[in-house]
């Protein structure tokens, strides 16, 4: 009876791991649709930057469910030779980044959850998400820095800027309410990370309020909508990514670099 | 509301410094566009301290800075050229002092 126990907790502990690798690693791979195009070359820096502080998140955690795996499956393997079913990315992570004004507020909303979930696990009993967390709060408290700056800068800025941001708030918005819906695996792995999807939700709104109103934007109301990444069913925009991500692995099985 | 047109080329442009370590003072390495002070900070941070080369940054608006005239050259620099007698290289030291 303890085996079981112990089993599906492990089992839940390796979906939170891939779910949190796999949103940092589509993240990564859709911000690094930034390189070379960005608006100013100093932009464009930064950006890439980003991209690749989402890279090396995503392998921390990768790595870490190969551990947890008992290494059926090498970090390679793991991030590039899954079907799109497979993923248990955040919705959110996956989705176009359309202007610069959208790819911004997807960043400041996604990055400040982000900030939310690893200050919780800071307080789990999970020694190895705990030092992950611990490393990646630093890169992601200067992601929200970033991205909040040009959310106000922007939100608060011209006719058009503005037009954009709240735009970019319509499109967004209704994906951020799968971040704290009906999670079986946090509430699963509860007694382990004592994370509570109410808290976090509440850390989480605390987090923007401040950000919306300097941006003189009121918070919008909660949606109907509830996207499910998580659970590994996804838009029609992963596909199109892990096509792009996979084939160079897919094309030449086992290449290394 | 403001004006429509957000160009980003006429973001006005900053002098980045940084100071490599603590201790040493900070150096002018660069300059570049930022909407505001804050920006020029992030943006230095990303462009100038990506591979760890300081622990400080001062960004400085580059209207800010007041520089020689290039025409004022021969009155400002040349007369310098032969006065060796401001470089203390006349003095005999006593043997045995180190570090001079």
């Amino acid at each position: 009876m303890t085996t079981i126990t112990d089993t599906s907790k492990s089992s839940y502990l390796f979906s939170l791991t891939i779910r949190l690798a796999d949103s940092a690693l589509i993240a990564s791979q859709r911000m690094s649709q930034w390189c070379g195009i960005a608006p100013t070359l100093e932009e464009d820096i930064a950006l890439t930057n980003v991209a690749l502080d989402l890279l090396g998140q995503a392998r921390h955690l990768f790595s870490y469910a190969v551990d947890l795996d008992g290494c059926r499956k090498d970090e390679d393997q793991l991030a590039f030779l899954r079907d799109p079913h497979q993923y248990l990315n955040y919705t959110i992570a996956e989705l176009p980044n359309g202007d610069f004004a959208q790819s911004c507020t997807k960043s400041f909303l996604f990055s400040t959850f982000s900030q939310c979930l690893w200050v919780s696990l800071l307080d789990g009993e999970d020694s190895t998400l705990r030092d992950i967390a611990a490393k990646s709060l630093k890169e992601t408290d200067y992601h929200i820095e970033h991205f909040s700056r040009w959310f106000v800068r922007l939100g608060d800025g011209t006719d058009v800027s503005r037009q954009k941001i709240l735009k970019s708030i319509d499109y967004l918005w209704p994906y951020t309410a799968e971040f704290f819906g009906n999670d079986r695996t946090l509430s699963n792995l509860e007694g382990l990370l004592h994370i509570n999807t109410g808290k976090l939700q509440a850390d989480w709104v605390n987090a923007i309020e401040d950000v919306f109103t300097e941006a003189g934007i009121d918070l919008p109301s909660d949606s109907d909508f509830m996207s499910t990444g998580k659970y590994g069913v996804h838009s029609e925009h992963l596909g199109h990514i892990l096509a792009e991500m996979q084939y160079l692995q897919r094309s030449y099985p086992g290449g290394r670099w | 509301m403001k004006d429509n047109s957000l160009d980003v080329m006429e973001m006005p442009l900053f002098e980045v410094f940084i100071r490599s370590a603590n201790g040493l003072e900070h150096r002018h390495v660069g300059s570049l566009h930022a909407a505001d002070a804050e920006m020029a900070i992030t943006n230095a941070r990303d462009v100038y301290v990506r591979r760890n080369e300081g622990v400080s940054i001062w960004v400085v608006p580059s209207e800010s800075i007041t520089a020689s005239d290039p025409a004022d050259k021969e009155m400002l620099f040349e007369p310098m050229k032969d006065k060796i007698y401001r470089h203390p290289t006349f003095y005999n030291l006593p043997e045995g002092v180190q570090n001079i």
